[in-house]
Formats: structure tokens, C-alpha cells, sequence
């Protein structure tokens, strides 16, 4: 006889897993029983439950398997939402599984009862609620292949006690899923690649735009040999960074909203874009009107609804992006490089990303991303929380290959930065981590500093600390006419009768004292204030054996260049003063 | 150009999917005009009809979006022409306290079928296209019609 509990943890084992996160409550005892002696799965308890699901999908970005969160019915499941929704519109393999009140009382407002599967409906790839034990070794076989195959997503699973409890005779864990309505394509239509090859031998100015798709096929490499052998260049969404060197001459850089000038105009003046595993997301198109209106749209995607969803598509292509673009590659003959590619490379001669960083000035931002360079090994892994210090780090972090940049792209969760760093730190103990984050990011998440400590998780963190909420306030002062309502986190009810804005000269202090609060939750702690001091902090911080927090008190006003205002051509950007 | 289409979808016999289906619609912004679930010949599957208003590209994209469900195994989507046999079925419940002749009469010209008579009331049953469940529900309602359920528009692909 072999417990509902004992089932779900033996199938995790099965399914090759090694870490969860979780937090334990009434009805996921008899599961946290179980996993009390199992010494083969690390348990790491998050201060919240919003870090687990946030942690379980930094592991699964940064590994690449299946990341997999534990937490109780009601509360726990709920503060799983945001991680859930996160994971979904990243396409990111994440299992939550979730305790539930027991069956007999389901649907009777029990205590700590929410409808875990039908709030994960619209969030998730898929969900279940386990209803009888027979029911629950398919259901996590399921699971895990509905999580990582196709255009992979997170899945939700809601365990009632009353099945954790049931014993189940002859209990086999399945070798395969079971879902006959379920088929995820494979393999492109040969046609529609023949049909995509003629098109890059007429096209004159070719460009690939590669998403998050080439991460999860794991087709980096195949797309820069893809992209040599034909002499394409190349932009990457947020997604993508990494999948091609930075420094590759057939790399454009991200575009978009805040992207490069040369991504943005080769987008826009392109003859044939090829949209490899990306879903032309608006903070890329900008104007959809607009947006490569010259051009033959060619769309590469294992799911199928996205494909026309945004762009009129001339040459659609179903399948794993890896799989279509080894076929592709077979299929089209060498072309060299041409005008295009001159073009290209004058644009971005003429605009390279710059600032000025004074030696003795306030401390850019951009400086100490630059630096963080060096001071993070060839092997580090760098994640991001949500604002002006993401973007900074997307244009000046040295990415270092695929699945070493975790950012929160379609979702833009801030408070995601530092669980998914601890994910991925702990899906690959030994390679280093840093997050990058902004004074109001990290305090979304804050209270997993001591999980960083007790579980000794050397996640190197690293505040931009404008004591503001930049991104917002960079918003107000372009489009609400300097109105900075709620974006200071100085502010004081007495400062509204002063304030005119976001000032160099307030007298208020910053709260907290995030060197205090590292310190209080034993962790090293830093900070620097003015430009000499960033290599210092970070020498000291690199160097501490473990976690460690270094806040940089960057300038207070200091706006994302390049920028594109919602809704407008990606090619009307605004540059900043003096670039 | 926005138009009347149906969706038959085809799904996993399973709790939640109905659910599944129509918070996509509804997250979508689609106004679902009807949507009816069956069983099947099979007892795994289950069968969606769904009318909702769109052009074809967001009908397409609609059906795209409801096809990822991982319960779908299919979906058909047409849009509504003149010529299709697209059919509603009524239930009438109408009080018989002025006599049944004239109603009876009515049920005769309507092709209708009187399914259920107690002492006060008459249950009948009508079908075929919208306007003649219209004009039936119009000629009846003197009669003091008690309460009608109506299908909506069903079709078969």
C-alpha cells in the first residue's frame, strides 16, 4: 500500500527531481511528512510563498528541467498566483503542486479553502485537482510532460489531504502521459521551409528576430550557425539575450522599446523578418502599423496560435524551432554578406550605447552594471527584478550565453529578481549568481534574505538604489507632465506642500538601511556613494564566501535611453540629451 | 467584417473543461451568444457547440487559442450563411384556462409538438430557424405564456 503522499514524492524523484521549494501548512502535512525522509530532495523553505513559485522558475530558467514548488491550500496556493502568471507568459516549465481542503469538503468555504484550479485556469498551461488517488501518478506524469514539451508553460496541481491520505494498491508509476488531445508539433511543414529558404535567397535585407523560443529549444547554436551561414543579422528580445554573443558583427542587440537604435531601424527597414520562437510582444513592435511594413513576415513557432496573431504572416512555420532551423539551414545556400550588412554595421558604429560616468560624480547606474561585468566570472549567471536597472542590465550586461540572463519579460513582476536568483543558484551550485535590482524590486521579495543565509545560497546582490521608482517616475516626467505621484520612496505625508518633483536637494532620508537589513539577516552588506567607491564594494562583495548585498546610491535622475513611447514607430525613438 | 460563426469543439470528457472554454472567451472579450455542451457516442468525449460574433482573423485566432487547451481535440469553426440549416428548439409552457382549441391550432400550423398537458398547462415543443421561433413565441404569448426555454442556434458542420 503506497500513500497518495508517498506516490507524489516518488514520482518527483522519477521525474529527476532534486530541488522544491515550498512552504508547509495544515493540509500538506502528510506530503511534508513524506519528504522529512527523503533525503534525495532538497526542501528549501522560501519566507513566502510568491519566492517559491518566483525560485522554482529561476531554477527552470536557468537549468532548463522542470521547476517544481510545494505550498498549502487557501493562502499558499493563492501567494503562488503572480509566480504562476510569471511562468506562463515566459513560457517557463514550473509544476506547483498545491494542498487542498479535503474532497468531502470541497466547495464548503472549509478553512483555507480557495479554488486553486480554477484561479490557475487562465495563468497556466494547464491545471488539475486531483480527485482520488488512482487518479494521481498519471496526473503527475502529466503534469511534468505538459510543463517541458511544446511551447512549455507552468502547470497547477491541486492535491486534496483526503487523496495525500488515501493508500493506493499496486501503485505504478506510468512511463508515459496519458492526454490523447494533447500532441505538440515537432518537425515543420517541408514546404513552408522550402517556401521560407527561396524567400532568404531573393530577400535584400534579411533580418531574424530570435525570443525566448531558441532558449527553450535549446537552438542557440543553431541559430548563430544559421545566421553565419547566411549572413542574417540578428536581434533577440529580452528572452533571447545571449543566444548569440554580444560582440557576434551579425548581432543587432534587443529591440524594441528600449532597445538598440540598430535592432529598431533593421526591424523597421527590413524586406523579410524571420521570427524565430518569439511572439512580437508590443514592447517590441512598438506601432504595429508600422512595424516592418516593408517587409515579408516569416513566423517560426512550435504554438500555433501564435502565429498571425499579431503580424499578418506570408510564410507561417509550425514546429520546434531547432528542429525547423536544422532544416532550414540544409535548405538554404550560402549567401554572403552585402550592403545590408554594411548598412547594419554603420548603424550601429553611429550609435553605439554610451554615457559618462565622472570619476568623483553620482554613480550611473549603467557604470556599475559595466563593472559588475568584470567582477562576475565567464560562467555567472545574472537575473534581473522589473524597471529601469532591467533594461540598463539588458543593454549593458556582457551576456553570457543562453540561460544565464533571467529577467521577467512578459509579465514584468518586480520581486522576482532575487527568488529566480536563488533558483537558478541552486539548480547550479558552484557557478556564481548576481542579481541585479532596484531599491523597490528587492523590497518586494526582501524577506528571502535569511533563506539566502541559513541555506548558505552566495547570491551576490546588487541594488541601484535612485530611491525612486525609476521606470514609473521616468514615465510621469515624459507623459504626465513631471506629475511624480507615488514613485519617490522618500516621500513623507509633509512632502507634498514642498515637493516639486523628484529632488536632488530632499533633506528625507532613504528607508530601509539596506546595508542594516543585509547585515540583520547575517549577510555581508555594502554600499558606495559616489563613482570610486563601485569597484571597491564590489571587490568586497565578490570576495565574501556567500550571499552578500551591495547597494549603489545611483544618480536619482537618470532616464532609459534609447526609448520608444508606447504605441509609436520603434524607429521614433528618443535618444536622451546629447546623444 | 464581424459575422455570426459557430465553433464545434471536440473535448476530454473532464470537470472544469466547459469552464476552461468559456473563461477563454471571456478573457478574450468575446460575447458568447450561445454555447450548448453534449455528451458523444464516446463517453471520454464531449462535445462544445459555442455562437459567438467576429471577423474571421479573430474567429481563427479564437479557435487557434481554444485548440492549445490541452482538453481540445478539435475544433470546427464556420461562419453562419442563409442557406445553412441553423435550428432552435423551444420549450413553451402556456396556461390553457381560454381553451386549448386555438392553441392546439397553432401547434398544428407551427409544426409543433405538445409534449406534456396537465389541467392548467400545455408544454409544447417547437423547431426550426430563429424567425420561426420568433413568430411562434409572438403568436403565443396572448395565450399568456408562463415561461419558454430556448436552445439558442445549433448547427452541424
Amino acid at each position: 500500500m503506497t500513500t497518495g503522499a508517498e506516490i507524489l514524492i516518488d514520482a518527483l524523484k522519477k521525474e529527476g527531481v532534486d530541488v522544491v521549494f515550498g512552504y508547509p501548512g495544515g493540509v500538506v502535512l502528510p506530503i511534508f511528512d513524506v519528504l522529512f525522509r527523503t533525503p534525495e530532495i532538497r526542501v528549501v523553505l522560501t519566507r513566502h510563498e510568491q519566492a517559491a513559485a518566483h525560485a522554482a522558475d529561476g531554477y527552470a530558467r536557468a537549468t532548463g528541467k522542470t521547476g517544481v514548488c510545494l505550498v498549502t491550500s487557501g493562502p499558499g496556493a493563492t501567494n503562488t498566483v503572480t509566480g504562476l502568471a510569471n511562468a506562463k507568459l515566459d513560457s517557463i516549465p514550473v509544476v506547483v503542486l498545491s494542498g487542498q481542503v479535503k474532497t468531502a469538503v470541497l466547495g464548503t468555504d472549509a478553512f483555507q479553502e480557495a479554488d486553486m484550479s480554477g484561479l490557475t485556469r487562465p495563468i497556466c498551461k494547464h491545471s488539475y485537482l486531483v480527485q482520488k488517488v488512482e487518479d494521481l501518478p498519471q496526473v503527475i506524469k502529466n503534469s511534468f510532460y505538459i510543463a517541458q514539451s511544446g511551447r512549455p508553460g507552468p502547470v497547477a496541481v491541486d492535491i486534496p489531504a483526503d487523496v495525500a491520505q488515501a493508500g493506493l494498491e499496486n501503485y505504478v508509476y506510468p512511463d508515459r502521459p496519458d492526454i490523447p488531445t494533447y500532441q505538440p508539433a515537432e518537425k515543420g511543414n517541408a514546404r513552408q521551409i522550402r517556401k521560407l529558404a527561396a524567400a532568404i535567397e531573393r530577400a535584400r535585407r534579411p533580418v531574424i528576430l530570435a525570443g525566448g523560443g531558441i532558449v527553450a529549444a535549446g537552438a542557440a547554436e543553431a541559430l548563430v550557425r544559421f545566421a553565419e551561414k547566411t549572413n542574417i543579422p540578428v536581434a533577440t528580445t529580452l528572452m533571447a539575450l545571449g543566444c548569440i554573443p554580444d560582440d557576434h558583427e551579425l548581432f543587432l542587440g534587443m529591440p524594441g522599446m528600449h532597445g538598440r537604435v540598430t535592432a529598431n531601424y533593421a526591424l523597421m527597414e527590413c524586406d523579410l523578418l524571420i521570427g524565430l520562437g518569439t511572439r512580437f510582444d508590443d514592447r517590441v513592435t512598438g506601432d504595429l502599423k508600422t512595424f516592418a511594413a516593408k517587409a515579408v513576415i516569416a513566423h517560426v513557432d512550435i504554438d500555433p496560435s501564435e502565429i498571425g496573431k499579431i503580424l499578418r504572416t506570408q510564410i507561417p512555420i509550425v514546429g520546434d524551432v531547432g528542429s525547423v532551423l536544422a532544416d532550414l539551414e540544409r535548405a538554404v545556400a550560402p549567401r554572403p554578406a552585402g550592403e545590408w550588412n554594411r548598412v547594419v554595421r554603420e548603424w550601429r558604429h553611429v550609435h553605439p550605447l554610451s554615457y559618462v560616468q565622472e570619476p568623483e560624480g553620482e554613480i550611473l547606474p549603467q557604470y556599475v552594471i559595466e563593472r559588475v561585468n568584470s567582477w562576475a566570472a565567464r560562467d555567472a549567471i545574472i537575473a534581473t527584478d522589473v524597471g529601469q536597472h532591467q533594461m540598463w542590465s539588458a543593454l549593458f550586461v556582457r551576456h553570457r550565453g543562453p540561460r544565464a540572463f533571467l529577467s521577467s519579460g512578459g509579465m514584468g513582476t518586480m520581486g522576482f529578481g532575487l527568488p529566480a536568483a536563488m533558483g537558478a543558484s541552486l539548480g547550479f551550485p558552484g557557478r556564481p549568481v548576481v542579481v541585479i535590482t532596484g531599491d523597490g524590486s528587492i523590497q518586494m521579495n526582501i524577506q528571502e534574505l535569511p533563506t539566502c543565509t541559513l541555506n548558505r545560497i552566495p547570491v551576490k546582490i546588487v541594488v541601484l538604489n535612485n530611491s525612486c521608482l525609476g521606470m514609473v517616475r521616468q514615465w510621469q516626467e515624459l507623459f504626465y507632465a513631471g506629475h511624480f505621484s507615488k514613485t519617490c520612496l522618500k516621500e513623507r505625508p509633509e512632502c507634498r506642500k514642498v515637493c516639486t518633483g523628484h529632488r536632488e536637494d530632499c533633506p528625507h532620508a532613504f528607508w530601509p538601511d539596506f546595508v542594516r537589513v543585509a547585515e540583520a539577516n547575517g549577510m555581508a552588506g555594502f554600499r558606495a556613494e559616489k563613482a570610486s567607491e563601485v569597484d571597491d564594494v564590489l571587490a568586497k562583495g565578490f570576495a565574501v564566501d556567500g550571499p552578500a548585498l551591495m547597494e549603489f546610491r545611483v544618480k536619482k535622475i537618470e532616464n532609459v535611453f534609447p526609448m520608444v513611447p508606447g504605441g509609436k514607430p520603434i524607429n521614433e525613438m528618443m535618444l536622451g540629451a546629447g546623444r | 467584417m464581424s459575422e455570426r460563426h459557430t465553433l464545434i469543439i471536440t473535448v476530454a470528457n473532464r470537470i472544469g473543461v466547459l469552464a476552461r472554454i468559456s473563461g477563454l472567451l471571456s478573457s478574450r472579450g468575446f460575447n458568447v451568444e450561445n454555447i450548448i455542451g453534449c455528451p458523444t457516442e464516446n463517453p471520454d468525449i464531449y462535445r462544445i457547440q459555442i455562437v459567438v460574433e467576429g471577423t474571421r482573423e479573430q474567429i481563427e485566432q479564437l479557435s487557434k487559442q481554444i485548440q492549445k487547451l490541452i482538453d481540445t481535440l478539435k475544433v470546427v469553426s464556420f461562419p453562419h450563411k442563409k442557406e445553412d440549416a441553423i435550428y432552435e428548439f423551444v420549450l413553451a409552457k402556456v396556461p390553457t384556462r381560454g381553451g386549448r382549441g386555438e392553441i392546439l391550432d397553432l401547434v398544428k400550423v407551427f409544426g409543433a409538438e405538445v409534449v406534456d398537458i396537465s389541467p392548467a398547462f400545455m408544454t409544447i415543443e417547437v423547431s426550426g430557424p430563429s424567425r420561426k421561433i420568433d413568430r411562434f413565441l409572438e403568436l403565443i404569448k396572448p395565450f399568456g405564456l408562463r415561461e419558454y426555454l430556448r436552445s439558442g442556434e445549433i448547427t452541424i458542420g
